[in-house]
């Protein structure tokens, strides 16, 4: 199995898809199979990083070892601000997904 | 001695004016061309129609704006205006559309500096770049 380090990017509502845990679950995955792995949540993914929002824990993930991040641009055109996250996201710039991209990271867009 | 920066290389499949995925897209491209990075867009499907030439501006008679109230997004001026970022910063944009997509939709006249391919191009733009992205279309 590859231990390259991962950035996936999750772009998906996760009130309004049934899809909406696949990257969670594959970011926790990884990190229990010791690769290194981002979870980058852009468009209504950001949603979810709100706290109280009804989703997987981001604390299980966060403790797992998954950096959790959401893109800064995404949560100012919805309103949210970052004291408004969850314990364990941070909001970063989409230069991170540039900045795996050149370091040699898998990077996947679920 | 002149060295070559890496490139990175993207694959865009939306159609345009239709996908949050695209203007992230776009977003992308425009931090790699201010940094200088030499990009790769292969545009699959409806995402061929992104520098096509024809589009114009309209205005809205329902809503009784002129063609320079409306101001609208033209897709194609974004491609150029990436191209040109990337050119002032030292990189280039380099932009393939997939000919049979194309074909099928009538895409036949693209902005300049936009060259038409096939999946060979792709297999060479990831096999000569640092890294691939890969932008799908999900509904």
């Amino acid at each position: 199995m590859t231990t390259t380090p991962t950035l996936l990017i999750d772009s998906r509502d996760p009130f309004a898809s049934a899809d909406g845990g696949f990257a969670r679950e594959l970011a926790l995955a990884l990190a229990r199979a010791d690769v290194p792995v981002t979870l980058f949540y852009v468009h209504n993914a950001v949603l979810g990083t709100r706290r109280g929002a009804k989703v997987k824990p981001h604390a299980e993930l966060a403790g797992s070892g998954v950096t959790l991040l959401a893109d800064a641009f995404s949560l100012a055109e919805r309103g949210i601000d970052a004291q408004q996250l969850a314990a364990g996201v941070a909001a970063a710039p989409l230069d991170v997904v540039i900045d795996k991209l050149l370091a040699g990271w898998h990077v996947i867009w679920h | 001695m002149t060295t070559t920066r890496p490139s990175l290389n993207f694959v865009l499949m939306d159609a345009p004016l239709e996908s949050a995925r695209t203007t992230t897209a776009f977003r992308l491209l425009d931090i790699a061309a201010r940094r200088g990075i030499p990009i790769k867009v292969f545009a699959y499907e409806g995402a061929v129609m992104l520098p096509y030439a024809r589009q114009q501006p309209h205005a809205n008679a329902v809503h009784g704006t002129s063609v320079e109230e409306e101001n609208h997004f033209l897709p194609r001026t974004a491609v150029a205006a990436l191209m040109e970022t990337a050119q002032r910063q030292g990189g280039q944009l380099d932009w393939v559309n997939c000919g049979l997509c194309v074909d099928e939709r009538g895409a036949g006249e693209p902005i300049a500096g936009v060259r038409r391919g096939s999946p060979v191009d792709f297999w060479q733009q990831a096999t000569a770049s640092l890294n691939t992205l890969v932008i799908a279309t999900r509904d």
